[in-house]
């Protein structure tokens, strides 16, 4: 399975989570697991996302998902799932 | 799963904390360009460089894009030349045409280092290694991203002062010859005792002849995300102060470990080693001299400096050593002078002298690194800070360097600017004494005895 994060940071505001949805959705993008937090009263999202049966190149949709961030005023970014699990996992 | 504070905590160490691939060093044997013709010799060294390294700056950016995390500098470092160019250089004007090969190939390739303008004469000097000597400071100043380095001792020939007496002279016409750009040549020359043959961080890089014909090594850094985490334990006891360098040495190490095996998987060219350096930069909150601060000292050089750094470089080898499969290079603490303004600030405000700057080498990597001295010091004095510098590593079995930039025209106080990564410095007083009856002796000093240690 190929894994990717999604982050979202910003201002809070209704539709975020819809918006990358609908996104995901549409690129046949599954989420796996998906959590909220507020942090210095900023908002702050994280899902985990399969991309192994998407057709679009990994680092087409997270430049798509960027943009996507940009035109709601939030920054949205999709990293590979593996820095995470390498800092965080023995 | 991964959770969203873990997530936070990177992207936060990645954002805020400057925590960067410093390095992604292919290393590339040249032994297969020998030649005893120099014009062939040069196709082949151009041809090879440029064959295998011509995806390397793309996997750096595409490895960024991915992770999202900084891959600071694409390098290369290559077979020491005076190996390589034996055979067709006769005269040092012959290397320097090397020196402007490697020049053209690196800038084909894109990187913006080069390292491996280099000689290993630890117990004597083939007239090549002679030759390479001194074609040093005509080769730094007609090229831009060579990088030069000469092994002069170990702990196992003991120090070729023959060459210690050369290269103090070296270093001065080296200053000589660059002297319009604040003797920049000298920042791209390093003299070595013991000099690892896997290091990627320039300028000391070149690619031992023990390796491989091509592989990746990767410089991992992040003093501040060190820094950071020493903000939550302040007035902790030494316990809880070493176990949190250890984990966030970990940490910062996993990174590099991915990138390295990531761009070895996508070059094809097998996984070196992670040198797990901590390596500041001129920019705020990339500091080393931060983190001796935050242990508790008012500025580096302060008494307590020398153990607060020892402390320092042996968490970070326990937190990184776990973390890797394969740990090489240089491995701890850089304290260069001008790359970090900690340091800056501490000579700025008295604190930190050579002397000071000495001991610390002897507990770090690497050595007196980056440190601009007046333009008016003897070639003597030099050789003799570089034969000091010499018996560290010799007799402790560590590595150590020296990188000093005798500024011409400038004297004590006065500021240098070498730009980007180099950063700026003060200039630095020297001891005045005289040591030129030691240093003209001639001949080597004898390896060192490895028994009856105190």
């Amino acid at each position: 399975m190929k894994k990717a994060v999604i982050t979202v940071v910003g201002k809070d505001s209704v539709g975020i989570i819809a918006k990358v949805c609908t996104y995901l959705a549409e690129n046949n993008i599954n989420i796996l697991d998906i959590s909220q937090t507020i942090v210095q009263e900023y908002f702050n999202m994280m899902m985990i996302v399969d991309f192994s049966k998407t057709e679009k190149e990994f680092l087409v949709a997270a430049n798509e998902l960027e943009s996507i961030g940009e035109n709601i005023g939030v920054i949205i970014k999709a990293q590979r799932e593996d820095i995470f699990d390498m800092m965080h996992r023995i | 799963m991964i959770n969203i504070q873990e997530v936070i905590e990177t992207n936060k160490m990645i954002e805020k904390e400057n925590l960067d691939v410093r390095t992604i060093t292919l290393g590339i044997s040249l032994l297969d360009c020998i030649d005893a013709d120099l014009q062939e010799c040069k196709k082949k060294i151009y041809n090879k460089i440029t064959t295998v390294a011509e995806k390397l700056v793309e996997t750096g950016n595409l490895i960024e894009k991915e992770y999202k995390i900084p891959v600071v500098n694409k390098r290369i470092s290559v077979t020491p030349i005076a190996l390589v160019g034996g055979a067709c250089c006769k005269k040092p004007e012959d290397f320097v045409e090397i020196a402007e090969t490697l020049d053209a190939a690196a800038k084909t390739v894109g990187v913006n280092f080069l390292g491996g303008y280099s000689a290993l004469v630890s117990k004597g000097m083939t007239t090549a290694d002679k030759n390479l000597i001194l074609s040093i400071p005509k080769a730094l100043a007609k090229t831009e991203r060579v990088c030069s380095s000469v092994n002069v001792g170990s702990t196992k020939t003991g120090i070729n002062m023959d060459a210690v007496k050369l290269l103090g002279e070296i270093v001065l016409q080296a200053a000589e010859e660059t002297k319009e750009a604040d003797s920049l040549g000298c920042a791209k020359l390093v003299i070595f005792c013991n000099a690892p043959d896997d290091n990627p961080f320039m300028a000391g890089a070149f690619h031992g002849v023990t390796e491989a014909d091509a592989i990746i090594n990767v410089g991992v850094s992040g003093p501040g995300v060190v820094k950071t985490a020493l903000e939550q334990v302040r007035g902790e006891n030494f316990e809880v102060l070493c176990e949190t360098i250890k984990k966030t040495a970990f940490k910062i190490t996993r990174v590099g470990q991915l990138v390295a095996k990531e761009a070895s998987q996508m070059l094809g060219i097998p996984f070196g080693i992670v040198d797990l350096s901590l390596a500041p930069t001129p920019a705020i909150g990339d500091s080393v001299a931060d983190i001796l601060k935050e242990i508790g000292l008012e500025h580096p050089g302060a008494p307590g400096t020398t153990a607060a750094l020892a402390l320092l470089n042996d968490q970070v080898k326990k937190g990184g050593v776990m973390a890797s499969s394969y740990v090489g290079g240089l491995s701890g603490a850089f304290i260069p002078v001008s790359e970090d303004q900690g340091m800056i600030d501490a000579v700025k405000a008295g604190a930190l002298t050579l002397e000071k700057l000495e001991a610390m080498t002897c507990v770090c990597s690497v050595g007196l690194d980056m440190i601009a001295i007046p333009g008016d010091t003897p070639a003597t004095t030099i050789s003799g800070i570089i034969a000091d510098e010499m018996a560290i590593g010799m007799i402790n079995q560590k590595t150590t360097a020296v990188r000093l930039i005798p500024v011409i025209g400038k004297g004590v106080g006065e500021i240098v600017e070498f730009g980007g990564l180099l950063g700026y410095a003060p200039i630095m007083p020297v001891n005045n004494f005289a040591c030129d009856a030691f240093v003209n002796r001639g001949g080597r000093i004898p390896a060192p005895i490895h028994s009856f240690k105190n």
